[in-house]
């Protein structure tokens, strides 16, 4: 595609983002506005980390787009070719341990990431407190008075009514013990990696046109009660196709007579476990 | 701590346009003391109280809060946050539409729980435990803890609102009208009801009320307004059994003998 800019924006679009991003670095957990632009596909398949992605990435960068943990699924390929084609000289990759950029919808991979490497995460919703005070005036003032009383109420209701913290994915984290932050809908399981990670994470939301971000090493504290702590969720089983007991999985149905299997949403993480598992026989 | 008002306003006025809804009102709030402020709809009563209140500014006159520790705040020169904080801890404010004060979609217990939770509790028993004494102290079975208020009868959400209120035990609150839109016998047992817990905790009060029953019932001093003046203050007993002011006269026998 020639004509289009290195990685599609504008320099002077790149630069805007990135400014936004040092707010974002330089308080934690801060939703920073920015000038969100329109992109070559629609809101909902993650505008905001592509741009992110794009202000970013540079030419000896090595990029992995995953979906839900897997590389190879629409979002993740579409993506992924869309920056093999505007970005020349860019590798990609499926493997974790070699990218040093991971744009990611609704998951952390299970390798544990590495100083130096890049996360950034597509958010559909920035505002963890959407769902519980509609006005965004008010959220703002209640973020920046960090009164987060009324989603304590959430959690509250969530055990009275079904006996635990209920959210299994998108539960609110505290960052760096100031602000409330939506982790984006990474399942529960997910959470604990983003405490202190060695990592940059970076979130886009580009309907919603909002920014934030976790610099390595930041605390992030999933929110709870003293007598009723966050317990990260996971399926009771193990992976069909590696066997790996402490990863998250997917429940894929194989037939209409109600078999189902487990197996590890994160692709990259089975592949190499079933390749050494092979190797080693 | 007794050496002075716990709330003292003075010279309190706001304008509407042309309209001086509230026209240089000064008055001192003792703790432990009920004061009534009744007068007819549109003589400023309720827009005095949010003044008073910090929820809204005035255009001239000063709102002084006297602390537990003694020191003295100036309630529309203090910051948000000290003013939220305020709001959700040492005061509190029972709106005259329970709606306004609840929140239905949110079961009663965590209604209860919420001013609790945003002063820091994390303990969800202790949370819980203390939500379920303060149901039964407004005479709502335990049992309904985890029904929302919307499934609630009015005078039940009323008093939901009281126990939300109370529940971080404030030195001051604010009542707009408590018992307004309530049938008459709830009311009586509404009534009754805030009077044992007012003296039961020892809370100061500005109660608006255009009931001349309701503040006969609950105060012990009374202020009446008129077009955004004072025009007559006392204890209520000689205020309502011996008005002086024509307007307080015409008031007090308005009022229909049962």
């Amino acid at each position: 595609m020639s004509g289009y800019n290195f990685a599609y924006l504008d320099e002077a679009t790149k630069r805007m983002i990135r400014r936004a991003l040092l707010k974002a670095v330089a308080v934690p957990g801060h939703q920073v506005p920015f000038g969100s632009r329109e992109m070559p596909l629609p809101y909902g398949w993650g505008t905001g980390g592509i741009q992110v992605t794009a202000s970013v990435i540079g030419a000896d960068d090595t990029l992995k787009v995953i979906d839900q943990g897997a590389d190879d699924t629409t979002n993740a390929v579409s993506i992924r070719r869309f920056f093999a084609r505007v970005a020349p000289g860019l590798r990609t990759t499926e493997r974790t341990a070699e990218a040093t950029v991971i744009q990611t919808r609704h998951r952390i991979p299970e390798t544990p990431l590495r100083e130096g490497q890049v996360l950034v995460y597509q958010v559909p919703q920035p505002e963890p407190l959407f769902r519980l005070e509609p006005r965004r005036a008010e959220t703002r003032r209640l973020h920046a008075l960090a009164d987060y009383g009324l989603m304590q109420v959430k959690l509250y209701e969530d055990i009275a009514r079904h006996g635990r913290v209920g959210s299994s994915y998108d539960h609110p984290v505290m960052v760096n013990g100031r602000y409330l932050m939506s982790p984006s809908p990474i399942p529960s399981f997910d959470n604990p990696k983003m405490h202190r990670s060695a990592a940059l994470q970076l979130f886009g939301a580009g309907r919603e046109r909002r920014l934030y971000a976790v610099p390595p090493y930041t605390e992030v504290r999933s929110l709870d009660f003293e007598d009723h702590p966050f317990v990260p969720l996971r399926a009771n089983g193990r992976c069909s196709l590696c066997g790996a007991g402490d990863s998250y999985l997917d429940e894929v149905v194989t037939d209409d007579r109600g078999g189902r299997i487990f197996v590890c949403s994160d692709t990259d993480f089975c592949t190499e476990r079933q390749t050494m598992r092979e190797a080693a026989e | 701590m007794s050496d002075g008002p716990i709330l003292s306003a003075r010279d309190v006025s706001i304008a509407f346009g042309a309209v001086r809804a509230v026209d240089g009102v000064s008055l001192d709030l003792w703790p432990g003391e009920v004061l009534a402020i009744v007068g007819e709809s549109g003589s400023g009563k309720s827009t005095l109280l949010r003044l008073l209140a910090g929820e809204a500014r005035p255009d001239a006159g000063t709102v002084l809060y006297r602390d537990p520790s003694g020191a003295t705040l100036d309630v529309h020169g203090m910051g948000e946050p000290a003013r939220r904080r305020l709001a959700r801890t040492e005061w509190g404010f029972v709106h005259q539409d329970p709606r306004d004060g609840l929140r239905l979609a949110v079961s009663a217990g965590g209604n209860v729980g919420e001013r609790l939770m945003a002063s820091g509790a994390r303990h969800y028993g202790d949370i819980r435990a203390e939500a379920a004494r303060w149901l039964e102290r407004v005479e709502i079975p335990a049992a309904r803890i985890d029904d929302a208020p919307r499934l609630f009868s009015g005078g039940m959400r009323q008093r939901l609102q009281i126990a939300r209120t109370l529940v971080t035990r404030p030195r001051l609150v604010f009542m707009d009208e408590p018992t307004g839109g309530l049938d008459v016998s709830v009311q009586a047992r509404l009534l009754d009801m805030i009077r044992a817990l007012v003296a039961d905790l020892g809370i100061a009060v500005i109660l608006v009320t255009h009931d001349i029953a309701a503040a006969r019932l609950l105060a012990h001093r009374l202020v009446v307004m008129r077009h955004g003046r004072v025009v007559e203050e006392g204890l209520t007993d000689r205020v309502l059994d011996d008005p002086r002011h024509p307007y307080t006269q015409l008031l007090v026998s308005s009022v229909l003998a049962a």
